[in-house]
């Protein structure tokens, strides 16, 4: 069990939270000018990288705020939590 | 009693408080502070239990929760018996009872000893083996292996007892109240820090708080007597939180850990009422140290099983904590100093040593120095190679080693004994450094693995990190501590230790002997009856990775997870294999550490507290009225209402038809509710729903569906236009909170830019809803000045009335296809509001419906429910609702997905209804439909959705999703059941009033 650190209301234990996968993966702007390959790379390709990788999380128990979040998935360690719309940390 | 096996003036047993107990039938005695084991040993009972393939005799190994044998049955009330209980752990009572486990029919004659002499049938894999090859095998041993396997007997009747959870907070959890870990809590509280410490036993001390010898030395005083003033201290202190009887069960990520404390295990059962029996502690540390000590290896040489055979350290214990002999003829058997100190113990309790065997050439440390000038017989660079006594050890034959410690020479030398104490050196207990994800590294001085790298803030030390002698232990646990906590100095700075130091090591993990390996039976697992030679088979048959060997071996996987294997294992594998042990990796420990009951686990959470139930405003009238309820996600929904004893078919025959000919009344309170508003709402709405919003008027209605971004269904519901930019959405009741979440995630991620506030509102309003040809009439009855016309009031629009001073929003919306109203008032009012109706409504039959009717009204009108006729693989066009589908909207959350390859094949699952040929048939939701039952394989087409009887079509109706299903409609397919095939016609989804003519009453 994680503690996360919600930027808005500070460290909660991980059962406040959801997870919503990789981060970073904006919907396209214009959808219907993209053929079917290009479609499923947004819709379905994730990176599900061993290291650092940089998520959603929402705290849905909470303030129901969506963040993001820097975790090294081989040990759990978040590295970095930045607010929704900032670029990702160098690490 | 015989003979005499208890030491007077042991101060840690209360001999003025004398218990009574029950093992196998026979009523014994103890003292208050004895545990089980030890009780059993002053009784001179050594012999508890078979092993587990084998059904050998085992006794008492050990004094603690790494005992393999000791594991009994306490208890024999159906609901408290328990199974697998450790003696060497659990406290004596009054009243205590105890049978042995794994023997039939009693552990002295035991028919399945047989497998001892069978032995060369059931080698290692046996049980995968009979597996695999041939089938007809396993089927014939099958019923032999589940009779003999098996350990315990579950309680049969419900827990009676209570159980607790508890959240801690702590700077620094300390775990293991031994000498190092009551070190490091005065160090850690001197510095102002809020401790915890756990302890699995009863009293803080471990293993020095019981040493007797004049040997260790701490500020020249008797290292137990300096230790007492410490733990006195550490009693007395503020910052320090003490659990003892508190065992660490399990040690996650972010230092969050479980610990399990018996509260009432170690009172008499009529002491025990009304009290909590196990508190399980969620435990949130900023630090953790492990001070958790060490457990002593037994030696691996053939019989080595025997009962009587125990380990050294354990055989000390019963002597200077319990004050209990575990025999009058001792032998001891070593490779290590340590033992020598149950040498002085024995010596010093006037218990007779016959003689020590050292597989070393010699030791020339203080304390053998003493057993030495005791005149004790040491038989130096010799082994153990035989055994002898079936029910207790009565003899050991030993001989003498060759140089390199690989093979025995000259003549065998018989000794008499009815204990042996081995010890085989030390076992760092690492389990809660590696359940955390610590890397460990090995020690090749002392065979050991120690802990190494970690991600968590975390220390461990004195044994546990491999420190054992008493210097050692408590010089590295303050410099450790110190450095941990960034402390500059403590009290402890010039502390003055002196001890015995061992100088001369001698490991040997598979020991010689004279007889081939294959005639001899060295065990490693005695829980699992695995042996040396197990191993060594596994190897030859191509099993290299150490978690294999332990699956097939089944090594280390009993209820002690192998603490007393484990190394063995490792070290023959590494020997056979010439590989470095380091090299070889350890095996996984799992939580928990120590196995927990499933009350603990559970805690309060049993019975109505299982899961959260929500209930509706409405929900008492439901009761009152004989309502039988379903769960609805966390809802209680009422599912109908059955009168003078009608079956639920009959009570939802009579509420469909009451709807359809006069009026009904429905509790929606549990659909999902959000409120919408901001100058960007419609827009929102637009970008949410497959059809267009742009032209909804205020005061108006319309029904939506919501698609993942995949095209597939997700949710629909109506959403009425409150106002300029305020919106109303209902949302299915499964759905609600996905739904709200879902909607969250696009705004703040996707479209941070629109203006809109989304609140959830579903608790905050109670629904009503009243259908039926008589509903105006009732409506009318109510709201009396409000204009029902369909000019004013038609069907898709909202009113805002007043009763009294309640404000009510009035829908006219239909899911049953009558003419329909939804009255919504603030919860409070909710009750009130329905029993209005119900009144109003009492002149028109109005009948209260549940579920059930409500799923069949709308099944009639082809309506669909997300969830039941779908499944996250069907889209509006699987579902002929093409109608929905916007042409104009530009985009909407899952319209690219509308025409990928995939979605737009014709051959898709798609909605359909279907008539039975006897219209009597009902069919089974879920039921599969195939065109021709011969051909095999049979192709599966689809399956039937929902299902239902409608007494205002006198017929069977159903819905189903069925391949290419828009192209079969009026074919006639098959519906085969386990003793029947139904015959069915694919119809329209549309089974009632096509023309929509009811809903205008
Ligand atoms: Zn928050």
């Amino acid at each position: 069990m994680f503690l996360i650190s919600c930027p808005y209301c500070g460290e909660r234990d991980q059962s406040e939270f959801v997870s919503g996968g990789e981060a970073h993966i904006a919907r396209p702007k214009q959808p219907t000018e993209l053929n079917d390959d290009q479609w499923a790379e947004y819709l379905f390709m994730r990176k599900n990288i061993k290291g650092i990788q940089f998520e959603r999380w929402n705290h849905v128990h909470g303030c129901r705020k969506w963040f993001n979040v820097a975790r090294d998935t081989s040990n759990d360690k978040i590295e970095k939590i930045y607010k929704m719309g900032e670029q990702p940390p160098k690490i | 009693m015989s003979k005499n096996l208890r030491i007077n003036n042991k101060h840690f047993v209360d001999e003025t408080r004398k218990l009574s107990f029950t093992f196998n039938g026979k009523k014994l005695y103890g003292y208050k502070g004895d545990t089980l084991a030890s009780a059993l040993l002053s009784n001179d009972i050594h012999l508890v239990g078979r092993s587990f393939k084998y059904h050998r005799p085992r006794g008492i190994m050990t004094s603690g929760s790494e005992e393999p044998n000791a594991i009994l049955q306490i208890g024999n009330d159906d609901a408290l018996t328990e199974p697998n209980v450790r003696a060497t752990e659990i406290e004596l009572y009054d009243g205590l009872i105890c049978n042995s486990q794994n023997c039939w029919p009693s552990v002295k004659f035991d028919i399945g000893g047989i497998n001892n002499f069978l032995s060369p049938l059931l080698p290692a894999g046996f049980y995968y083996k009979t597996f695999m090859w041939p089938a007809s095998f396993w089927e014939k041993y099958e019923f032999f292996i589940r009779k003999s396997a098996g350990l315990g007997k579950s309680p049969t009747k419900q827990d009676p007892d209570m159980y607790d959870h508890r959240y801690l907070h702590c700077d620094i959890l300390i775990v293991g109240g031994g000498v190092s870990g009551l070190m490091a809590a005065q160090i850690a509280s001197d510095d102002n820090k809020k401790v915890l410490l756990l302890e699995d036993k009863e009293l803080l001390g471990g293993s020095l708080i019981y040493d007797d010898s004049d040997i260790s030395k701490i500020d020249n005083q008797k290292s137990s007597e300096w230790l007492k003033k410490l733990i006195d201290n550490i009693k007395k202190n503020k910052n320090i939180t003490i659990k003892t009887r508190t065992s660490l069960a399990a040690y996650h990520n972010y230092n969050f850990l479980l610990a399990r404390q018996n509260l009432t295990d170690h009172l008499s059962v009529n002491d025990r009422n009304n009290k909590i029996r196990q508190r399980l502690y969620k435990i949130r540390a900023k630090k953790v140290i492990i001070s958790t000590g060490a457990i002593e290896r037994p030696q691996v040489f053939h019989n080595n099983d025997r009962p009587g055979i125990m380990l050294a350290s354990a055989v000390k214990k019963y002597i200077d904590y319990y004050g209990v002999r575990c025999g009058l003829e001792n032998i001891i058997f070593t490779n290590n100093d340590s033992a020598y100190e149950t040498a002085l113990s024995l010596h010093k309790s006037g218990t007779k040593l016959n003689a020590i065997i050292d597989i070393r050439d010699n030791s020339s440390s203080e304390i053998v120095k003493q057993v030495k000038n005791l005149g004790i017989q040491i038989y130096w660079n010799h082994t153990v190679v035989d055994t002898k006594g079936y029910k207790r050890i009565n003899k050991v034959t030993i001989m003498k080693l060759n140089d390199k410690g690989n093979d025995v020479i000259g003549k065998k030398i018989d000794l008499n004994c009815d204990c042996l104490a081995i010890s085989g050196g030390w076992t760092p207990m690492v389990h809660l450094f590696t359940q955390s994800g610590g890397k460990l590294r090995f020690d090749n001085k002392d065979n050991i693995f120690v802990p190494d790298k970690t991600n968590l803030d975390q220390l461990s030390i004195g044994s546990a990190k491999g420190d054992f002698e008493l210097d050692d232990v408590l010089k590295n646990s303050i410099k450790d501590t110190k450095k941990f906590l960034n402390i500059e100095n403590s009290n402890f700075d010039k502390i003055d230790v002196k001890c015995s130091k061992e100088k001369e090591k001698k490991n040997i993990w598979l020991l010689p002997s004279d007889r081939p390996l294959s005639k001899t039976k060295p065990f490693l697992d005695y829980q699992n009856d695995s042996t040396a030679k197990d191993i060594k088979l596994a190897l030859r048959e191509g099993f290299k990775s150490i978690e294999h060997v332990k699956r097939y071996t089944t090594t280390g996987m009993g209820t002690d997870q192998g603490k007393l294997a484990n190394m063995h294992a490792l070290g023959i594998v590494a020997d056979t294999t010439n590989t470095n042990m380091g090299d070889l990796g350890t095996t996984t420990f799992r939580p928990p550490y120590t196995p927990l009951t499933f009350g603990t686990i559970v805690g309060r959470n049993v019975g109505q507290f299982f899961d959260i139930f929500r209930k509706t405003p409405m929900h008492e009238w439901h009761v009152d009225n004989n309502a039988k309820f379903e769960n609805v996600g966390q809802w209680k929904r009422a599912w109908y209402y059955p009168k003078d004893g009608e079956t639920m078919h009959d009570a939802v025959q009579r509420e469909s038809k009451a709807a359809r000919e006069s009026s009904g009344i429905l509790d929606a309170s549990t659909l999902g509710k959000i409120d919408i508003q901001g100058t960007d709402a419609n827009e929102f709405l637009n970008r949410v729903y497959t059809n267009a919003w742009s032209k909804l008027q205020i005061g108006k209605c319309r029904y939506g569906l919501m698609l993942n971004e995949d095209g597939m269904v997700y949710d629909d519901g109506v959403t009425t236009r409150l106002g300029e930019n305020h919106y109303l959405m209902t949302t299915t009741t499964g759905g609600a909170a996905n739904v709200m979440s879902k909607l969250e995630d696009y705004l703040q991620t996707e479209w941070p830019e629109l203006d809109v506030f989304l609140t959830s509102v579903t608790d905050h309003y109670a629904t009503a809803s009243v259908c039926g040809p008589n509903a105006k009439k009732i409506i009318n009855k109510i709201f009396k000045d409000l204009d029902l016309s369909d000019e004013s009031f038609p069907h898709m629009s909202f009113k805002e009335v007043k009763l009294g001073e309640i404000n009510c929003r009035v829908m006219r919306i239909s899911f049953t296809g009558e003419l329909s109203y939804e009255i919504n008032v603030e919860a409070s009012y909710g009750k009130y509001i329905w029993e209005k109706c119900i009144e109003a409504g009492k002149e028109f039959n109005i009948t209260p419906y549940g579920t059930e009717t409500m799923h069949l009204l709308r099944a009639e009108k082809g309506f669909i429910i997300v969830g039941q006729d779908t499944d996250g693989t069907m889209t509006p066009v699987d579902l002929q609702m093409d109608w929905i589908i916007s042409k104009k909207k530009y985009d909407f959350i899952g319209k690219r997905s509308l025409y990928r390859s995939d979605t737009v094949r014709e051959d898709r699952k798609q909605l359909v209804g279907l008539l039975t040929d006897d219209p009597n048939e009902i069919l089974e939701e879920g039921a599969q439909i195939v065109k021709d039952e011969n051909k095999k394989p049979v192709d599966m087409l689809g399956h039937v959705t929902s299902s239902y009887f409608s007494p205002t079509l006198k017929k069977s109706i159903a819905l189903a999703v069925l391949k290419e299903g828009k192209q079969l409609k009026g074919q006639k397919l098959l519906v085969p059941m386990i003793d029947k095939t139904i015959k069915v016609t694919v119809s329209d989804t549309i089974f009632l009033d096509k023309e929509n003519e009811r809903i205008n009453g």
